[in-house]
């Protein structure tokens, strides 16, 4: 119970931490993830007791639990499902889902699908991990092809799943990537994520030290993160490097990497990210990024957009039927269609 | 012309035709009508899977039966004393049906050699003898419709989708009913289509004089209005008065009605009417497969709705899991199993009830949920109302059993008082001292503590849980008197539901005992045999998890049972285990429902004959 149902004007991370033992792995990704979460609840302008974070099946789904919040640890990647029933029935909750690779792509995937599709309001972290934790090491959707796990010896035979370009294509209207060591950026995403009014992704790079020990270490290490890393942020020129002396040039559909210090480029040839690009292909390119040799891998909003969510849709249509019918009326409703009276 | 009017007690019509010649619409004009001359009424709609099978052939006949009286009746009735066959396919797939001597009526038009050739006769029935001891009226029902509506300017197409109305129109007039409510209906169902509705009228006009002014009827019919209780009435099927009893439940409860469904037959006309009452608050989910319909339900209880999710038994299966969850958590929610024939895809639009071992023992670990069964049409408002009632107060699933039969079949119900059927009482949790999620009522249901109450933060899940604390726990001692407390909570609801009521003979050596949607069939089957002067007594089991309390005593007080199911014997086995009684099933498995003859003849076998008496 955490705090003891303590009610305070005004909360801190502490507040959020649940008196449960956290148990995941020592060293494991989701530790930062959960303290950046903890850390930044209490400045969303949101009444502690109206968050509620729900989970499906994993290490990533134990999330709940150590949460002092309204939890609901669910059943294998029906998550969203559970999500978006919560949120239909009532609006006023910030409903936030915390998944993992297998959890929210594989088994799940319906779900997290048709959750874009239908813009309801719930922010989905995706703890990526790209491999099965929780059952010991198997690959996941999003492993790379020809892993070798204890489920593919000789090497994994599946092409992986791209979450970004799904979560694009499937509609989503907040669209971001971050990674577990990257603190600031991070809770930054997570606020974002929080103010956005539909469907918010999340997919966050996170090491799992046990069974994929450093499959981000290019991207989190000093010495390899600059060249590997591309911040974006809006209305900015997408430039990465040691030295930020490259970027990144839309020639077409085509990105490419340019030279922007030795005199044939300048900074005014190099892409400027707009968050609110109406077309969405441009978000769909940037999360194609880390498939293409050379290019570096996108961090930040790829998208987002405004657009009204399912449950505002829904009680909407509900208030205008209201009004054009009246309030419900159970007499007229038993009383209706054609009746006979006997006397 | 003067005809003779001849009174009858009792009818049984069926109008049979292609799947797209209108026999459902037909059908359930000629009932809505017949209600409200005040006779009593039941209705077996029979239609194929396939929507719009080929035209003309036997496996694309559609059937619509109603048994209508003067009497206090049960059952659609056996075996139809008039058919309306549209095609020689309609003939053929119902003659086996009819009784001795019925009256067969035909669309002479279209005993032609193409459609004979797709019904597959070798010869015309209508002149080989075939139908000889039936009283067999050939009416030219293309023709005379095309006629009745020459002056128009529908196509030949759309004019000849106006026979089923000729049919009805002149099936009025053979039993003296009233065309006008029909008339009103095409008002208001053709509003944007004026023309279609005055062609169908024309038809349907066409259909009522020609039996009046030709020679080929020279009887008509009349059906005195039934006996019924005083009340006010109307024409209700399962489905409506389960969607109408939830949404009673949500007024009732003070709870916003939660529906996750996903389509499927025979439990899609649920969302659909639920989806039409948006003005209560309803909120309707159409979801993206049947395990978010459930899950999502799951969601919306958490936060406080009447949760409900409605399918059929492929959908169950899948969402077995998620009735475990509802299990573990303790949260109302109600899953609406409207069975048909099974296993797998099965006979989608046959009934059945061969779900009832799924429904009580159907999940992986020790699972207890409440199961319910409505037993006729009209009953599935009441035990909407029960299912909410036990699902809220004792924080539990329930499965409610209904079946193709009753959800698609209909009967009078007479309209409760909304004064008279009682609040739901709801107690949510806003007390924080001394707060556990699972601590525990007189009734061990947990408290139900909404998401946004102040300092009630809690999390719930598949995990087994300590008591009182509700903290993930491993303990084997903890899991035991958890699995023990769960299925006590539901042991307990007997003490809460209604002891079974014996009808007939108590001191009978013979009982019936049936559950759900027979009950009709049984019961008919029950007082034919007592008119007989024979001897037996039935209870039926709306109440199947907890059994009523005096379940044991009362199968203990008879010789000999016999159990009627449309499955392989799944209530007889379920007694069997838990009573240690002797039970002999008597089980069809054809995706229609009992006639009444058929379990009397069982009954009389068993009880010896006639020689048993009073």
């Amino acid at each position: 119970m955490g705090n003891n149902g303590e009610v305070k004007e005004k909360y801190t991370a502490k507040d959020f931490a649940s008196d449960q033992d956290v148990r995941w792995c020592p060293g494991c990704g989701d530790y930062s993830i959960l303290a950046q979460m903890q850390r930044v609840s209490p400045d969303l302008g949101i009444k502690k007791e109206n968050f509620v974070w729900i989970s499906g099946i994993g290490c990533a789904a134990r999330f709940p639990y150590y949460m002092d919040t309204y939890g609901f640890h669910g059943i294998h990647g029906r998550a969203a499902a559970i999500a978006t029933g919560v949120k239909i029935n009532r609006p006023d909750l910030s409903v936030w889902v915390a998944t993992g690779d297998g959890d929210l792509l594989s088994i799940g995937g319906n779900h997290f699908i048709h959750a874009c599709r239908r813009n309801i309001d719930i922010k989905i972290l995706l703890f990526n991990n790209r491999i099965y934790g929780l059952t010991k090491g198997q690959y996941s959707p999003t492993s790379e092809k020809g892993k070798k796990t204890k489920s593919t010896p000789f090497g994994s035979i599946d092409y992986p799943f791209n979450p970004l370009s799904l979560a694009v294509g499937s509609g989503a209207t907040f669209v971001a990537r971050s990674l577990d060591r990257d603190a600031k950026h991070l809770q930054a995403m997570m606020k974002r994520a929080s103010d956005h009014k539909g469907t918010a992704f999340i997919e966050v790079f996170q090491n799992c030290n046990i069974f994929n020990d450093g499959a981000y270490e290019l991207l989190t290490e000093k010495e390899t993160k600059a060249d590997n890393v591309l911040l974006l942020e809006h209305g900015k020129p997408m430039v990465f490097g040691k030295n930020n002396d490259k970027g990144i040039k839309l020639d077409g559909l085509n990105p490419q990497v340019i030279d922007i210090s030795n005199g044939h480029y300048s900074i005014n040839d190099v892409w400027v990210h707009d968050e609110f690009d109406k077309n969405s292909f441009r978000a769909h390119i940037l999360s194609q990024f880390a498939e293409m040799e050379g290019l570096p891998t996108p961090i930040g909003i790829l998208k987002q957009e405004t657009k009204s969510s399912y449950e505002e849709d829904l009680h909407d249509q509900i208030n205008s039927v209201k009004k054009s019918r009246g309030d419900g009326d159970l007499k007229k409703l038993l009383f209706g269609g054609n009746m006979w009276e006997v006397k | 012309m003067e005809k003779d009017v001849l009174d009858l007690n009792d009818v049984t019509v069926r109008f049979a035709g292609d799947s797209g010649d209108g026999m459902q619409l037909t059908g359930s004009q000629f009932t809505n009508t017949t209600a409200i001359v005040g006779n009593d009424l039941s209705t077996l709609p029979d239609f194929p899977a396939e929507i719009r099978a080929p035209a003309g052939t036997t496996y694309g006949v559609s059937g619509f039966q109603l048994h209508f009286s003067s009497n206090d009746i049960q059952t659609p009735g056996d075996a139809p004393d008039v058919l309306v066959a549209m095609n020689p396919a309609a003939l053929k797939t119902n003659l086996t049906d009819l009784k001795p001597g019925a009256t067969i009526i035909v669309n002479v038009n279209l005993f032609d050699l193409k459609n004979l050739k797709l019904a597959e006769y070798q010869t015309n029935p209508l002149e080989d003898g075939s139908l000889e001891g039936f009283n067999v009226i050939q009416v030219p029902l293309s023709q005379l419709t095309n006629t009745a509506l020459e002056e128009t300017t529908l196509s030949a197409k759309e004019k000849s989708r106006c026979k089923n109305f000729f049919a009805l129109g002149m099936m009025y007039w053979l039993y003296s009913r009233p065309v006008e409510p029909t008339l009103n209906w095409l008002k208001v169902k053709f509003k944007d289509a004026p023309h279609l509705a005055e062609a169908n009228r024309k038809a349907m006009m066409a259909g009522y004089y020609f039996g009046e002014n030709t020679e080929i009827f020279t009887t008509r019919y009349q059906v005195e209005p039934a006996k019924l209780n005083k009340g006010v009435y109307r024409n209700i099927s399962g489905n409506e008065a389960l969607a109408i009893g939830f949404i009673t439940a949500s007024v009732k409860s003070g709870l916003p009605l939660f529906l996750g469904s996903y389509p499927i037959t025979p439990a899609s006309d649920i969302l659909h009417e639920l989806s039409r009452h948006k003005n209560f608050g309803v909120r309707t989910f159409q979801a993206e497969d049947e395990i978010a319909a459930i899950t999502a339900s799951l969601g919306a209880s958490f936060s406080g709705a009447l949760a409900i999710t409605t399918t059929s038994g492929p959908g169950v299966a899948l969402k077995t899991e998620s009735i475990g969850l509802a299990v573990m958590t303790e949260l109302p929610i109600i899953i609406i199993n409207i069975q048909r024939g099974g296993p797998s895809t099965g006979l989608p639009t046959k009934t059945e009830q061969s779900d009832l071992l799924q429904a009580v023992h159907g999940r992986n670990g020790e699972a207890p949920v409440v199961v319910l069964a409505p037993s006729t049409p009209a009953d599935c408002f009441n035990m909407a109302l029960e299912a909410s009632r036990i699902a809220i107060k004792y924080m539990v699933p329930v499965m409610y059993m209904s079946d193709g039969y009753l959800a698609n079949g209909s009967e009078p119900w007479k309209i409760p008082e909304p004064d008279s059927i009682p609040e739901i009482e709801v107690k949510f949790r806003t007390e924080k001292e001394g707060f556990y999620p699972y601590i525990r009522d007189e009734n061990l249901a947990r408290p139900w503590a909404l998401p946004g109450t102040p300092g009630l933060e809690h999390r719930i899940g598949g995990l087994e849980k300590s008591n009182i604390t509700g903290n993930v726990n491993y303990d084997p001692e903890n899991h035991e008197f958890m699995v023990r407390l769960r299925a006590q909570k539901v042991k307990n609801i007997e003490n809460d539901i209604p002891d079974l009521e014996v009808f007939g003979d108590a001191d009978a050596d013979l009982l019936v005992v049936g559950w759900g949607g027979t009950y009709g069939s049984i019961t008919e089957a029950v007082n034919r045999i007592r008119e007989k002067g024979m001897k037996v007594a039935q209870v039926h089991f709306r109440y199947l998890n907890p059994f009523p309390k005096n379940t044991g005593n009362v199968l203990k007080g008879y010789k000999k049972i016999l159990c009627p199911e449309l499955n392989m014997g799944q209530l007889s086995k379920l007694l069997r285990e838990e009573f240690l009684v002797d039970i002999e099933p008597y089980n069809k498995i054809q995706g229609l429902p009992f006639k009444s003859s058929e379990i009397e003849t069982k009954i009389e076998t068993m009880i010896g004959g006639k020689n048993n008496g009073k």
